[in-house]
């Protein structure tokens, strides 16, 4: 030991993040967040109901901007969220170990494949409208044509299991929907929510406009059955609801989202064995769309 | 659509069934006897044969024009269903193992007979239906056919549909499908599902079971396998229990909104497929500058067409205030000359309401309409004495609040509401939880592109309405469901990505 003191670290106060802010909850309260040995990490905020209908005030808010800007656009906000990320490689492999239990190494590849997963739907922006749209030859003289949407506002359970899961699984959910021009609230994995709260801190410093990406840590038990039934919510990703039975279980959370015939994205058959580093495919950048065929004459 | 009609005034011998008496038309009704043979009773068509029900109910369909029973067929029970999902799972494995090619010779079978029986089974269709004979002949029978013939080409070529290679089926897929276009909604049902190597277990709506019967006839004349089509018909008990039977892996559902929720609740937690094509509540928005009696066309068509009966029917327009009195005066001009009558006249326009409990419904929701201080008009016409009829109606004054203007009526009711500018009428028109159609009338291609993008719908026809086609996928946004059916679309509903 040296002679001058050791230095006292300064902790952090995690927050959530909703509209492009970093509120408390709204509720006062937080709860212990440890890492997968039990030791004491840090406090998240506890979110509630409310914290969870006001993130999705602002998810919708953020809806008429986000789905207007350009494709070009919004993948270089993407982009940039993959610069910012990366610039930060080492707080989040600090995180991503202690979430996880992986090693200092294994954190930090996840991290990478974390940062090649935004610059892979960085890509798709510009490109899915042609994948999933076109023009059909329909049998008269009619301009017609195909042409995907965003869905509108995307409630997700944040993937709580799986290889990669705190931060690559959530990239790996988070991006896909924002990449065609929705908004989500995002239900952080209940246990490990601190990778999540950090990337509030990157997407806040993305070009990416507030509400977009809205981020909530508390009991998922709580968010969940909220986002499921609230009216305002089009859709559900339940990649992160792995209870068994209980309000946050995915039958529940499906039956509650049928009351407005949400689109639902149903959680993986085992999702602790889900392997968060494999190709991620289309299905969840095509699971949040809508498609609009347009019709019109063709003459003179 | 409205054709030209010839006049035959001078002759008169045609009897009087629509409003006004400018133009008289002698009747030309199409015979009866060409729908073919009507058996007393039919019942379901599982694993190739024709076979009766193991429950002793039966229901009685109608011809809804003049009330007379025409069949009395089998109310499926849960027995019933079971082994019709039987039939299906055991015929999937070989179906779905058939070359792709091979597959497809059957569809193109199934188009090509159904060509030749077209005029049978459109006499058999209006009968059971009530739809006019001109519908069935010229829209409903053939996109029937163009529907197989297009998906018949899709069967060897889904490695090339945008799944990668060898993209593979669901396995039984349980499909349940309204009255409003009984063989049509068949084939956007089983035309996708058979291409893409699934087997099906269909039901018909309890008012038009008919011609999925006679459907059943065409399957065995096409030499399809045992098994692979299987019809059990029956009341909304029988879609029940079709759609929770445990062994189907996909479940089509096209009927109301309610009901649709009902089986996304009823689904929910389970790894089955689930395709919704649900209710609507479209506006129809005329600009002013739209080239006015084109629209009136359009919203004729857009409500008037199928009695009404149509999930994405206009049946809210939305008018340009600088334009309403001239627009509404000639919309009133041309529904005077719709003809209300006998669906099996050519000359019809506006057939029979499909069934009684259709037209109570219609009626409640008018007369809701008129105490809600709507103004409601329709045409001096008189109506056959025996069957289910209903006025072509319009209705103005109407609020955003009013029921008429939320609530799908399912008839040839149209509700009318102005709108200043076009941020207004992208407003009013999104302001409903469905989201099947749209239409926009106005000479302006900037501003239809800027409509188009805005209208939370998932067709939007511009100058044009109801309009269809085999290769153009349809379905809703919001409320009013979710997938595709129609194009390469439609294909995803029925495999496994």
């Amino acid at each position: 030991m040296s002679e001058t003191a050791t230095r006292i670290d300064i902790f952090k106060t995690y927050k959530l993040y909703v509209g492009g802010k970093f509120p408390r909850s709204e509720s006062g309260r937080v709860y212990e967040v440890t890492d997968t040995k039990g030791q004491w990490l840090a406090n998240a905020p506890l979110g509630t109901r409310k914290d969870a209908r006001d993130a999705v005030v602002a998810a919708r808010a953020a809806v008429k901007g986000w789905s207007g800007t350009t494709a070009y656009n919004r993948g270089q906000v993407l982009y940039r969220v993959a610069e910012m990320l990366q610039g930060r490689r080492e707080q989040f492999a600090a995180e991503v170990a202690a979430a996880e239990g992986v090693g200092a190494k294994r954190a930090a590849a996840l991290v990478d494949a974390a940062v090649d997963r935004w610059v892979w739907y960085a890509g798709w922006t510009d490109k899915v409208a042609q994948v999933a749209g076109g023009a059909n030859p329909v049998a008269g003289p009619f301009f017609n044509l195909s042409v995907p949407e965003p869905t509108g506002v995307v409630g997700v359970l944040a993937p709580r299991a799986g290889q990669g899961f705190s931060l690559l699984g959530l990239v790996s959910v988070v991006a896909p929907a924002i990449a065609t021009g929705n908004t989500v609230v995002v239900a952080a994995a209940e246990r490990a929510p601190l990778p999540a709260l950090s990337l509030g801190e990157v997407l806040a410093t993305s070009d990416l406009p507030g509400g977009v990406v809205n981020l909530l840590s508390g009991r998922t038990a709580d968010i969940a059955p909220t986002l499921a039934s609230h009216q305002d919510v089009n859709a559900l990703d339940l990649a992160g609801a792995i209870d068994p039975e209980g309000p946050g279980a995915a039958a529940a959370l499906e039956a509650a989202a049928a009351d407005t015939l949400k689109r639902v994205v149903r959680p993986a058959a085992d999702p602790s064995a889900e392997d968060w580093t494999a190709a991620p495919g289309t299905g969840r950048l095509l699971s949040f769309l809508e498609t609009k065929t347009v019709w019109h004459p063709m003459g003179i | 659509m409205a054709k030209t009609k010839k006049t035959e005034t001078e002759t008169g011998t045609g009897q009087p069934v629509r409003a006004g008496s400018l133009f008289a038309y002698a009747p030309a009704p199409e015979s009866p006897a060409a729908a073919g043979e009507i058996a007393t009773g039919y019942g379901h068509f599982i694993g190739g044969e024709f076979v009766d029900s193991s429950g002793s109910q039966a229901l009685k369909t109608v011809n809804p024009a003049t009330e007379q029973v025409l069949a009395e067929f089998a109310q499926g029970t849960e027995e019933d269903v079971d082994r019709a999902v039987r039939a299906a799972r055991k015929a999937f494995a070989d179906w779905s193992a058939l070359p792709g090619s091979e597959r497809a010779k059957y569809l193109f079978r199934i188009a090509r007979i159904v060509q030749e029986r077209s005029r049978e089974l459109a006499v058999l269709e209006s009968l059971d239906n009530g739809k006019p004979i001109r519908e069935t002949r010229d829209v409903d029978l053939p996109l029937v056919a163009a529907h197989f013939f297009y998906y018949a080409g899709w069967a060897d070529k889904l490695d090339f549909a945008g799944w990668g290679p060898n993209p593979r089926p669901l396995g039984v897929a349980a499909q349940v499908i309204p009255w409003n276009f009984p063989l049509l909604m068949l084939a956007w049902k089983i035309a996708p599902a058979l291409a893409t190597g699934n087997t099906v277990v269909l039901k018909p709506a309890e008012t038009t079971p008919l011609t999925a019967l006679r459907f059943a006839e065409i399957c065995r004349q096409a030499g399809l396998p045992e098994g692979v089509v299987n019809i059990v018909t029956g009341d909304g008990r029988t879609g029940a229990a079709l759609t929770a039977h445990p062994d189907v892996n996909k479940v089509a559902f096209t009927g109301s909104t309610p009901v649709g929720r009902a089986i996304a609740k009823q689904l929910a937690g389970t790894r089955t497929k689930l395709g919704l094509e649900l209710g609507g509540k479209a506006a129809n928005i005329v600009f002013d500058d739209a080239p006015l009696d084109q629209a009136v066309e359009g919203i004729v068509n857009g409500i008037f067409f199928n009695q009404g009966h149509v999930c994405c029917a206009g049946s809210r327009l939305l008018v340009q205030e600088s334009v309403q009195d001239e627009l509404l005066d000639a919309l009133k001009r041309r529904m005077g000359t719709l003809r209300v009558g006998d669906p099996l006249d050519k000359n019809t326009d506006v057939g029979a309401i499909n069934s009684a409990a259709q037209l109570a419904r219609i009626t409640e929701l008018a007369a809701a309409g008129e105490q809600e201080g709507a103004e409601r008009w329709a045409p001096e016409c008189e109506l056959p004495g025996a069957g289910y009829w209903f006025r072509p109606t319009l209705f103005t004054g109407v609020s955003q609040a009013h029921r008429i203007a939320r609530e799908e009526i399912f008839g040839p009711v149209l509700s009318v509401l102005t709108f200043r500018t076009p941020a207004e009428a992208v407003e009013k028109a999104n302001n409903t939880p469905y989201g099947l159609s749209a239409g926009i009338w106005t000479e302006k291609g900037s501003r239809i592109l800027w409509m188009a993008n805005r209208l939370r719908a998932g067709v939007v026809w511009a100058n044009t309405f109801n309009k269809f086609d085999p290769t153009s996928p349809f379905g809703g946004y919001k409320e009013s469901g979710y997938g595709r059916e129609g194009g390469r679309h439609g294909l995803e509903a029925y495999l496994d990505v």
